[in-house]
């Protein structure tokens, strides 16, 4: 049995990071709550925009950082209301025939992203899908700390944690599929034998047709 | 003696203006060389909606298409694609002109329920204003594209398993069309291999159904596409056809044109080089020093984007079968030149179009179908070429892909071709893995790439060829490696090449040579013309 390992944000749904976690951010117990969440994010907003350019990795650490002081049952209440109004609108029109096909044909389907887990469940239970691979927040004492398990589910990392899912489940990754919309998975696209781009940037676009990959464009 | 459309090279003759992809080039070929030139153009219908009226009300082996007709109806329109005509032709096609006429009767019968799908099977899905190209402004700004769609054969949910012929080829269509009252189908037919039951059994089905006769075994068993009697494509076809009418209420309507593809600027293509006039002579010298001098897209869009002007020539309809006979008669009446004959050596210039490269590049895939499938295939009887004779052909080969429209084409060719030729080991090795593929399947259905079964297809359609073949050599091919991977030899030159196939030809070789496009074929007989001469130990 092949899997097909399918990056998120901009490949299945139009979101990114930021918009479930604004989300969260603007709903917190109180106003005052809000406020004072959202004008740290803010401070933080051009620390994030520097890392974005950088590494991947240092975006994701600095974005969830915002989650710093949640309650684990907020958190997960709050998922589902997250879920219906921030992801579920906004994916693609084609995301779940895409899905749907690659179950068809017996693969394992994996969510593979830098979203955090207990949003990524929804998705995977919404799409159909087998698996997630997706960051984790550190809780201590029922309170989020701010900080992400290891591994950073980011960039190079997610070839990395393929190769391992591919390895502990029997995958073949020659015969195995990998989705993305993002120049910055090229490490995941890469180590699977049918890679393709969805919706991707320019810099993606430039290299799917140079070797030539099948370049997949989903409907909003 | 020989038929007009025949010339026989002698010393005095001019050279022959071939196509090589988007380029002329010209070839003197040896003395004795017989070059078939297509017929005249028949000369078209002078009212064609007169024409569509009398055959939908006087069908053959039908009730008229009217008295099919009651208020509150389900109705399905499935219509050809734009792998027909090629290039595509003038507006108005031929099929606007027919689905005017049908829908206006539809609608003065109270039939309001109806769809229209253009038959793609496994062929990309046409983009809007192709459709609009072939259906016209009015219909198409009616019905696209919620009651005007492109076929989908990987949407499970909307294909319908019909049944299994007694050969145990099972035939799923679309569901639109089997839950329809009625299934009218507007053909337009190209060559003798469209139309009949290819039209419903093959454009309203997917790979499924496709593959049983789509694989290397029968079309080994093909002894020409174009003649449906000797080919077992056509019979599994028919079975699977019949299978399906018997389920579906199929009124057929078919469509002929004649093969005056290109217009009058560039008419005299179509010419006996001997017989051009001056200005004649002088355009094509013109006009093959501008390709020269052209990049490659502007050479594509001076053939691929100018419509030709085709006349219809006949208008048939009614039950499918009983329609066919005539529709064929009459392709066969424009197409087919009686040549005696066969060939040790055989040259064709490869053109730059082919079914499945409207509005794309013809990619090194496309130039194997179109010599070892489409010209090997342009014959009635007996193969143009002998047995274990050889084909030359004229193409650069170039090493170009479409990135959308033929996306599984590049992994075939790059990937799978270097590891076998063999079209039975593609078939059980690689065959299944591509048809399921997740990312070709989602750029067919939602995008316009061609089925990932599609390049496997392309590959088995020329294992007619191939199997016949002793050789292949290709002239002015711009690389090694792609001829390579097809299993051809190369020259740079028609000399060269000539003198290659002579070390493995008889002493003083039948050489015969194709002068298309526009669309020609043979009516081949066995006799060898030398037969009724003096023998060739008598000859100066």
């Amino acid at each position: 049995m092949a899997a097909s390992y399918f990056d998120v944000d901009g490949t299945l749904v139009t979101t990114n990071l930021v918009h479930p976690t604004l989300f969260y951010l603007q709903n917190q117990p109180t106003p005052l709550h809000t406020a004072a969440k959202l004008g740290r994010a803010l401070l933080k907003a051009p620390w994030m925009a520097l890392a974005e350019l950088r590494d991947r990795r240092l975006f994701n650490e600095l974005l969830f950082s915002s989650f710093e002081g949640m309650s684990e049952d907020r958190l997960l209440l709050l998922a589902e209301e997250t879920f219906t109004k921030v992801m579920k609108p906004k994916l693609y029109a084609g995301a779940r025939d895409l899905v749907q096909t690659s179950l068809d044909k017996g693969h394992e389907v994996i969510l593979v992203s830098g979203a955090l887990d207990f949003l990524m469940v929804l998705l995977k239970e919404h799409l159909g899908a087998t698996g997630i691979i997706a960051n984790r927040l550190e809780i201590h004492d029922r309170y989020a700390t701010g900080k992400l398990l290891r591994p950073v589910v980011a960039g190079p990392e997610k070839a990395r944690l393929i190769r391992e899912h591919a390895r502990a489940s029997g995958h073949d990754l020659d015969e195995c599929f990998a989705y993305s919309d993002s120049y910055s998975d090229v490490p995941m696209l890469s180590v699977v034998g049918h890679p393709a781009a969805v919706n991707p940037d320019r810099k993606l676009t430039q290299l799917a047709e140079a070797y030539h990959w099948p370049i997949i464009h989903l409907a909003a | 003696m020989s038929h007009p459309s025949v010339v026989t090279i002698d010393h005095r003759s001019a050279p022959r203006t071939l196509f090589s992809g988007d380029q002329l080039v010209d070839v003197d070929l040896p003395t004795g060389t017989r070059v078939i030139y297509p017929k005249p153009p028949i000369a078209p219908l002078k009212d064609v909606n007169a024409a569509i009226r009398y055959a939908i009300n006087h069908p053959h082996n039908s009730e008229p298409l009217y008295a099919k007709l009651r208020p509150g109806m389900k109705v399905t329109i499935a219509i050809d694609d734009i792998s027909l005509p090629l290039p595509p032709m003038k507006r108005p096609d031929v099929r606007e002109l027919v689905l005017t006429i049908v829908l206006d009767l539809l609608s003065d019968h109270g039939v309001d329920d109806v769809e229209m799908i253009i038959a793609t099977s496994v062929h990309r899905r046409m983009t809007g204003p192709e459709v609009r190209h072939v259906v016209g402004d009015k219909i198409f700004n009616a019905y696209w594209p919620k009651k005007l769609y492109n076929h989908d054969g990987e949407d499970a949910a909307n294909m319908t398993y019909v049944g299994t012929t007694e050969l145990g080829e099972e035939v799923e269509l679309n569901k639109r069309a089997v839950d329809s009252d009625l299934v009218i189908y507007v053909n337009l037919n190209f060559v003798p291999m469209d139309g009949g039951h290819k039209s419903v059994a093959v454009g309203l089905c997917g790979y499924r159904s496709l593959k049983a006769h789509h694989n290397p075994r029968v079309m080994r068993a093909c002894h020409s596409y174009m003649d449906p009697g000797s080919s077992a494509l056509a019979t599994s076809v028919e079975r699977m056809g019949r299978v399906a009418n018997a389920k579906l209420n199929v009124f057929t309507i078919e469509t002929t044109i004649n093969n005056r593809m290109f217009d009058r600027p560039l008419e005299f293509l179509a010419k006996n080089e001997d017989e051009l006039t001056s200005a004649e002579k002088t355009s094509l010298r013109a006009l093959r020093f501008t390709l020269s001098k052209l990049p490659q897209p502007a050479r594509q869009a001076i053939f691929q984007r100018v419509p030709s002007p085709y006349g219809v020539t006949g208008v048939f309809a009614g039950e499918t079968e009983a329609t066919h006979v005539h529709t064929l008669k009459r392709a066969y009446e424009q197409y087919l030149v009686p040549v005696v004959g066969q060939a040790d050596i055989l040259i064709t210039g490869i053109p730059f179009i082919s079914p499945y490269n409207v509005n794309s590049f013809l990619n090194p895939l496309l130039v194997q179908v179109m010599a070892n499938g489409y010209l090997f295939n342009l014959y009635k009887g007996v193969p143009m070429v002998k047995k274990g004779g050889t084909m030359i052909i004229l193409h650069p080969c170039t090493d170009q892909f479409d990135n959308e429209h033929h996306a599984p084409y590049i992994e075939f060719v790059h990937r799978l071709l270097p590891e076998t030729r063999d079209a039975m080991e593609l078939h059980k090795r690689f065959e299944g893995k591509f048809a399921s593929n997740p990312a070709y399947i989602e750029m067919y259905r939602s995008g316009h790439a061609y089925h990932p079964a599609h390049p496997f297809f392309m590959w088995y359609w020329g294992e007619a060829g191939r199997q016949h073949l002793g050789r292949m050599i290709v002239v002015g091919a711009d690389n090694e490696y792609i001829p390579k991977l097809m299993g051809w030899e190369t020259a740079r030159t028609m000399d060269e090449a000539l003198r290659m196939a002579k070390t493995t030809a008889p002493p003083k070789p039948e050489i015969l040579a194709l002068h298309c496009p526009p669309t020609l074929m043979t009516e081949m007989s066995v006799s060898s013309p030398r037969l009724s001469g003096p023998p060739d130990s008598l000859r100066g």
